[in-house]
Parts: C-alpha cells; structure tokens; sequence
C-alpha cells in the first residue's frame, strides 16, 4: 500500500494509542472568514487531524437541521466549491500534514466537471474526496479523474450495509479509510446511539484493512473517543462544531 | 433491470439507501412476474379508480382549430381525478407485499399526496405526505383533502419550500427509518428502480390510448402528446407507443414566463446535466451547481429535474420536447373549458396547448392524442388569480 498522508495520519494516532479526530464544518459559515479560523482552530489547539470541508448544497438531503441552516447560509454568500478549494490551498499552506477532505454532494462536483475538479483539488492539495450521494456504484466517474491525479475517495459504510459490500467498497480505496455512519437518518448530535454500534464497527473492521471512523451523533471529543474506544480508528464531529459557530442564530 | 438510460438514471444515492433500493428493487421483479399482483393491480384499477378511462374526441376543440382531429385520454375522469393514483396503487400493494407499515410521500401540486393518501386509506396504512409550504398555500382545497383522508401533512418551509424540498424532507424521512417505511415517489424521477417502476405502473394509460385509438379511428394516433414535469403521465402514454415508430412522441414542458425570463420549469429545454434526488438527468441550476427555484403557474410541473429515461428519449430524438408558457396554457384551459365542458388541470394544459398549436396546421384525418392527465377543479384559485395579474391588453 501506498504511503499518503492520510495513512500516516492513522498510523501515528495509533502509535500514540488515540483515535483519530475528523473535524467537519461547512464551508463559510457563519462567515468564510470565521470558518477559516475555524479551521485553523481545530487543525492547531483544537486537536483535529483530518479536517472535512463541507460544500453548501442547496438540495441537502442526507443533513440535519443544523448542517442544512448553515449551508443556506453560506450559499446567501455566495460560497462556492471554487472557494473552498481556494480554501483547501490556504489550510494546506498553513498545516501540512492535516488530512484535508473535501466533503460535498456530488452535482456541485459534477458541475464542475469531475476533470476540472480533481485538478484543481489536487493543486490545492487535497487529500480526499466524500461525495456523500455517490455509491460504489456510480463512483468510478469521480474516482478514476481522482486517482489520475493522485487523490482518494473516503467512502460511506451504512448500518445496512453487508459484509460482502463493505469489501467491495473497501477494495481500491486501500489508500484510504471507511467512514461508517452510526445511525440511519440524517447527519446530527444525538442523545444516545445504538448499543449494537460496538459490535458493528468490530465488523467492519474485521472485513476490511483499512481504518474505520464512526460519524453522525457524535457531538464530543469525550464522546467520540469512548464510543470507539478498542472498536474504531476515529471518529467524526460535525454538526456540534457547526452549531458552536452559529452561536444564537 | 436496467438501472440508467444511457448516461441517465442510476442510483446517485447515500450508501444508507443502497440496501433499501435493492429490497425495493427484488421486491419489484418479483411482483412483476407474479400473476396474482398483477390480477390485483388491475382488479383495483378497474373497481376502485374506475378504470379504463374513455378516449374522447375533442369535436368542437377540432372543428374550431380546422386541422387534426384531437383526442383526449381522459385520465381526469380517475377516482381522485388524475393520472397519479395508478401509480399509488402500484406502490401501495407493493409495500404491503414487502412488509413495510407506512406510506410517506411529497407531493407539488397535491395530487400524488391525495393520491398516496387515498391508497393508504384503502389498506389502512398510516401516511404522511411531505409538500413544500408555498405549495400548501396554493393548493390548500389539496391540503384539506389529504387531512380528511388520514394523512398526515408537513409543510416543508425551508429552501424554496417547494416540491424539490418537499423531496429532500421525505428522504430524510425515509433515511431515519428505511426498514419500516415505504417511499412512494410520485414520478418517473429518483433513483432506480423508481423511474421503471413508475413508468411500468402508468404504462396503463398507453395501453389503453392505443388500443382505444385503433377501436375509433381504425388506426394509431400521428402524434401522443403530454406534460413533463417528472414525467410520469407523459412515460406512461409514450410506453404504449414506444416501439410505433410512425407515432411521434411530444413532451411538454412548463414555460413558466418564458425561457429567457429564467422563471420557468423546463429542465430538459433550459437546463444542464446534473444529479439530484438519486438520478442523473437535465436539471435547472446554477453555474456552480446549486439548483434553482423553478416556476410554472401549474405547481404540479414545478420540480427541478426531468425523468432521466426522458433525458434519453430526448437525445435519441424518439421523443421531442416543447415549451408552454403560462399564457397559453391558460388560453388552453379556457378552451377545453368551452368547447368541449371539461376543465383540464393547468398540468394538462401544457399538453393541450401544444396540440392547438399543431393542429391547425395537419390535415383532418390526422389524429393528435393527448394526455388529459388531470382535472383541474383544483385549479380554480391560481387560473382566476393568473387572469387579475395578467389581464388581457386593452382594445
């Protein structure tokens, strides 16, 4: 397998014998400029090691409340996936060894042109792309542009996926790692999460050689890291970052 | 099952929804080739909607315009007065057959919500339909209807709080609990094997147009024309006509007030290839990729995006796609009104105008079928507001 920075981002969290902290936010809110600090704040004292940059989409189905008011916002903006590969390239700049994921629904990519798209990400220097309504399926379109230029794909592992489809999925992504979604529903904190997680997560892990991060509810640190604790590699925090930074609005 | 047509369609989802589409779509082939569903299908369609639907010859309309011989699927004459309830019923007895305990759909201009909740009704099913907030205020005698038949009705404010968002809401729905939940897409659009499986459910309306067209007028229509919003009244009347090549298959979309204006519902006329709700189709958007408002005075072609299946007929050249605007639409609508005493949907008005515009134009033993898909009673509201906004010019 071949070395990138996301592998020797899990490798050294390991070796340190912590998960891996997966920041998410959305790009532009409240403000660019506040979520650009933003950015910086949790890739410096904040402790993340990838940062997922979230595209407002005006069509978000797969989020919450809470992620979709802050897309909105954005979009009032005019935040676009121009800016926030712009963005990508500023961060890369300042913290070179952060994981940087572009986190986008897939017609805003597409919009672009997957060719376009996957150049000027990688000039940026992006590591990853998670198109969240692009399946195994449909992926090779983004992938193969991705893969000719360097980049990975984290791809989403659902309650109901079999085992034999998580293999599939895992299966040239070898570079990268799983994100494996909690809960069926909508991406937001949640009060508890299902105690048959545990062993779901052991699951996956045991099907596949790359490492597994749990996402959705997650709303802490001291959450996320006893939740996966001996059961995955990392995990996700977003819409509880998100909200932070919306404050009363 | 083919699950894209041509570079169209697929399954442009979150892996949350992959297992699901898969049961659905096992589910599906399997009652497909099971007499019995079918027996039942039909028996329902025939007992309970009031199947089949007349093939009415629009004499005076005809006469008048001194060209073709237009000819009406009357799909308005429809327990629940549209073409949408084939599709429900379809939907419906496959849910049951599946397990699922409850019916969730959205709904634009209101007829697939009172559609899905009068199925519900039917076997007792709990229902709740998703439509966007504008469209709640616009089409409220709907809104009534859908409560007075159990459902539950949620209206979806944000975005542009209409039926794209209505859709965002109910697969957010869906997505919190797929196991128990069945989604009942209201048209040819979302991800496969919902296009199929639409279309095959309305493929009744060809079937019978066809077979109807060679009983009156000893031959197959020259042209079948109906309205695309998603599509699925127009896919249901082309099935029946797919493979007569001498049949010319005409698509109508929502002009709104014109092309250039940009307010307007014509995804595949006025828009640029794109993925949304599951499906890769022609959708209304920005250049950065963010779709757009749409607008059309029929609410119920008011969505963003096109079946994908009508994306490839349309770059095959099999099928060709047209612009209504609102004012011709409307003058359609009066038409129907007064030479033939039937009072269209705004939806069907598209359809309708675009045979008037034709017409005139054929020789008398030429045939235009058009698809009546509605009725418009629920239109009374928006055509009398339309005509206090736009008043004719002075003489």
């Amino acid at each position: 397998m071949k070395e990138n920075r996301i592998t020797r981002c899990f490798a050294k969290a390991k070796a340190e014998n912590r998960p891996v902290f997966v920041a998410y936010l959305t790009t532009g809110y409240p403000t660019p400029a506040r979520s650009e600090a933003e950015v910086d704040r949790l890739l410096g004292g904040g402790g993340a090691d990838v940062i997922e940059l979230g595209v407002p989409f005006s069509d978000p189905f797969a989020d919450g409340a809470v992620i979709r008011a802050a897309a909105y916002r954005a979009l009032e903006q005019g935040v676009t996936l121009a800016d926030v590969i712009e963005l990508a390239g500023r961060v890369r700049s300042r913290h070179p060894e952060a994981v940087i994921v572009v986190f986008s629904y897939y017609n805003v990519i597409h919009s672009m042109g997957v060719d376009r798209f996957a150049a000027a990400a990688a000039a940026a220097g992006v590591d990853a792309v998670l198109a969240v309504d692009l399946p195994l399926e449909e992926r090779d379109e983004l992938l193969s542009p991705l893969r000719g230029r360097g980049l990975t794909m984290v791809p989403l592992i659902a309650p109901a996926t079999p085992a034999d489809r998580i293999r599939k999925i895992a299966e040239g992504l070898e570079d990268s790692f799983l994100y494996a979604i909690t809960v069926n529903g909508v991406t937001g904190a949640r009060e508890s999460l299902p105690p048959e997680l545990a062993g779901r997560l052991d699951a996956i892990r045991a099907a596949v050689p790359q490492p597994v991060v749990a996402g959705f509810g997650i709303s802490s640190r001291a959450q996320g890291e006893k939740l996966v604790a001996g059961h995955a590699d990392g995990y996700v925090i977003g819409s509880a970052i998100v909200k932070a930074l919306g404050g009363e609005i | 099952m083919n699950s894209h047509y041509g570079i169209y369609g697929g399954q442009y989802v979150a892996e949350t929804l992959m297992a699901p589409l898969a049961e659905i779509e096992r589910a599906y082939e399997e009652a497909k080739n099971d007499p019995a569903f079918r027996e039942e299908f039909r028996g329902i369609l025939r007992e309970y909607v009031g199947r089949e639907t007349p093939l009415t010859e629009a004499r005076r309309l005809s006469e008048h315009l001194g060209g073709a011989r237009i000819a009406l699927k009357r799909e308005d004459l429809n327990h629940t007065g549209a073409h949408k309830v084939n599709n429900t019923i379809g939907q419906a007895l496959l849910a049951r057959r599946m397990g699922k305990r409850r019916l969730i759909a959205e709904t634009g201009a209101g007829m697939h919500g009172v559609a899905t909740a009068t199925v519900a009704a039917l076997f007792g099913m709990p229902c709740e339909i998703y439509m966007g907030a504008i469209d709640v205020e616009r089409q409220s005698p709907n809104v009534e209807r859908m409560k007075m038949l159990g459902a539950a009705v949620h209206a979806v404010s944000e975005g542009s709080a209409t039926l794209k968002d209505a859709m965002n809401e109910a697969i957010r729905d869906w997505v919190a609990d797929p196991d128990g939940t069945f989604y009942v897409i209201g048209t040819v659009a979302g991800p496969h094997p919902y296009p199929a499986m639409v279309r095959d459910f309305q493929s009744v309306i060809g079937a019978e147009a066809r077979r109807q067209c060679l009983e009156k007028f000893g031959r197959l229509p020259d042209q079948a024309i109906a309205c695309v919003g998603g599509g699925s009244n127009a896919m249901g009347l082309f099935a029946g006509f797919i493979d007569d090549s001498e049949v010319k298959l005409v698509g109508v979309e929502a002009g709104g007030r014109g092309l250039a204006s940009g307010e307007h519902a014509a995804s595949i006329n006025g828009g640029r290839l794109g993925v949304l709700h599951g499906a890769k189709t022609m959708l209304l958007q920005t250049d950065s990729g963010q779709i757009v408002d749409t607008y059309s005075v029929s609410a119920g072609l008011d969505y963003p995006g096109v079946g994908p299946e009508h994306c490839q007929l349309h770059d095959t050249g099999r099928a060709e796609y047209t612009v209504i605007e609102d004012a011709e639409a409307i003058a359609a609508f009066d038409a129907l009104c007064r030479f033939e005493g039937i009072i269209p949907a705004l939806e069907s008005s598209h359809a309708l105008a675009e045979a008037i515009r034709r017409a005139p134009g054929l020789p008398r033993d030429s045939v235009l079928l058009v698809n009546l898909s509605g009725r418009g009673d629920k239109d009374m509201e928006n055509v009398m507001r339309w005509k206090r906004e736009n008043p004719p010019p002075a003489k």
